[in-house]
């Protein structure tokens, strides 16, 4: 796959990754690394494994078996000494983790708070910021994704794409190296997703490293750096959009862009 | 036997003690049951498994008996295993215990209306286990667990009557003694009738100020 001599240090190291909910198995012995400043867009079919696996690496599902290194560090599990896989205290956890962003399907804002409450929140309850600077910094991260003006506004007051793009400013504002996204614009119209993925343009043109689980295969197409492809919780295609849409074709990928045909993807065929 | 209206007035000073009484009591228990049924909710959700289990079967056996016979054994039965408690006391102590078991479930339900992602969002966050109830869980529900809260005070104002099977003075005891005094059980009882109705009027109305309260928070700033 990628030659370690060139490689930078990945910023997420998965190593035999599977996740079983209880007899299922959804996900199998996943290897895969994610590049620091790329992005990084899993596809696959509905039931692939792609959210599963995306949300281990949040680490919002354990992993059964497996390991996950976030710049060099053990997500959740570590190995002691004589091998055997130990869960860290949820300090630790909270550590690692904190070097990672996640914007979900549901964009998952709470309701009781405004915009800028949303992203100010963590400032203040886990960074401990004051107030005044907390919303300051989480003002910043509101003009980024274009929405300074809805500070005050309520995510009920907001469309789907402007919630998105708080949640978005929400994960942002603690200024996590990597970012997750599992599929952004699922749950948006198709004339709203257009803001949420030039603000993901943006965000990838400053250098963060992303990871997308998405339906936007034209997006996959034109703003990933790698493409992974999934199928039945295992890691079929890993390579450059070139590599992985250029032709020949991996057979179970046309078969699974066909019924893509007409969102997005025509312009791959 | 007539209808003596009259009877009520002379009787003013008894019937605003016992009233006092009785809102005492009730608040009083109202305010223990809502703390009391909040914590066993939390220990049910995020306490280890026997706890749930244990707490459950608290849940389950206060439900399942009526309030009479749980306020009898702990009055009554009390001094069998050294537990002796005046009428007062323990009338407000054993609805306090009956009204946790029901706000118990009313949190519960809270808890579980709240949509995993929005603690997800918190979890991916930082925010540990307190701050998530704290911040997003308790603000989150309380629009929804206002409601049955408010009805659930209206039920325990009632059931404050039963606390008379253990002599506290409270507005039935009272007015049904001066109903046998007198043996005027008719007006005693309308006018007992009379005066929960008031109360409970009284307890709706606050209700629905606090519930609009509430949902104005929700969307405004």
């Amino acid at each position: 796959m990628n030659p370690a001599s060139t490689a930078p240090a990945p910023a997420i190291s998965v190593r035999g990754l599977s996740k079983r909910f209880g007899q299922t198995e959804v996900l199998h012995g996943i290897d895969l690394d994610i590049e620091a400043g790329r992005v990084t867009c899993l596809i696959g079919p509905s039931g692939s494994g792609k959210s599963t696996f995306l949300r281990c690496m949040a680490f919002l599902e354990e992993a059964t078996t497996g390991t996950i290194l976030v710049n060099g560090e053990p997500l959740g599990f570590a190995q002691d000494e004589s091998g055997q896989r130990v869960r860290l205290s949820p300090q630790r956890i909270r550590e690692v983790r904190s070097q990672v962003g996640m914007c979900f399907q549901q964009f998952n804002l709470w309701p009781h708070m405004t915009a800028l409450g949303n992203v100010s929140e963590a400032l203040k309850t886990v960074r401990k910021l004051s107030r005044a600077e907390a919303e300051e910094r989480a003002m910043a991260q509101l003009k980024k994704v274009g929405l300074e003006a809805r500070a005050d506004f309520y995510p009920s007051q907001l469309s789907g794409g402007q919630q998105q793009r708080v949640a978005i400013a929400r994960a942002l504002a603690l200024e996590p190296k990597i970012m997750l996204f599992d599929e952004p614009t699922s749950s948006l119209d198709p004339e709203l997703t257009g803001e949420v993925l030039n603000v993901m343009r943006s965000l990838a043109a400053d250098g963060m490293t992303m990871v997308v689980v998405s339906h936007e295969i034209g997006f996959a197409a034109s703003v990933a750096n790698r493409i992974a492809f999934l199928d039945h919780g295992r890691l079929l295609l890993n390579g450059t959009p070139e590599d992985v849409f250029g032709k020949p074709r991996h057979a179970r990928l046309d078969q699974f862009l066909d019924t893509y045909l007409d969102r997005g993807a025509a312009m791959l065929v | 036997m007539t209808f003596d209206i009259n009877l009520i007035y002379s009787l003013g000073p008894t019937l605003l003690r016992a009233t006092g009484v009785t809102l005492m009591v009730w608040l009083g228990a109202t305010l223990v049951a809502i703390v009391l049924g909040f914590f066993v909710a939390f220990g049910r959700r995020y306490g280890p498994r026997a706890l749930d289990a244990a707490l459950r079967v608290y849940v389950e056996v206060i439900r399942g008996t009526p309030f009479l016979i749980q306020l009898f054994l702990l009055y009554y039965g009390g001094p069998f295993i050294g537990l002796v408690l005046d009428p007062v006391p323990a009338g407000l102590i054993g609805l306090a215990i009956y009204g946790g078991a029901y706000f118990s479930e009313i949190f519960r339900a809270g808890f579980e209306s709240v949509p995993t992602g929005h603690i997800e969002a918190g979890v991916c966050l930082g925010l540990d286990q307190g701050q998530i109830v704290r911040r997003i869980l308790i603000p989150e529900m309380t629009t929804l667990v206002m409601p049955p809260i408010v009805n659930m005070m209206i039920v325990l104002l009632k059931e404050t009557a039963v606390l008379s099977v253990v002599t506290v003075p409270e507005l039935t005891f009272q007015i049904s003694a001066i109903g046998s005094e007198k043996y005027a059980f008719v007006e005693a009882m309308f006018l007992l009738a009379c005066f929960y109705w008031g109360l409970v009027e009284l307890c709706g109305t606050l209700g629905r100020a606090a519930e609009a309260r509430f949902s104005r928070l929700r969307l405004t700033r």
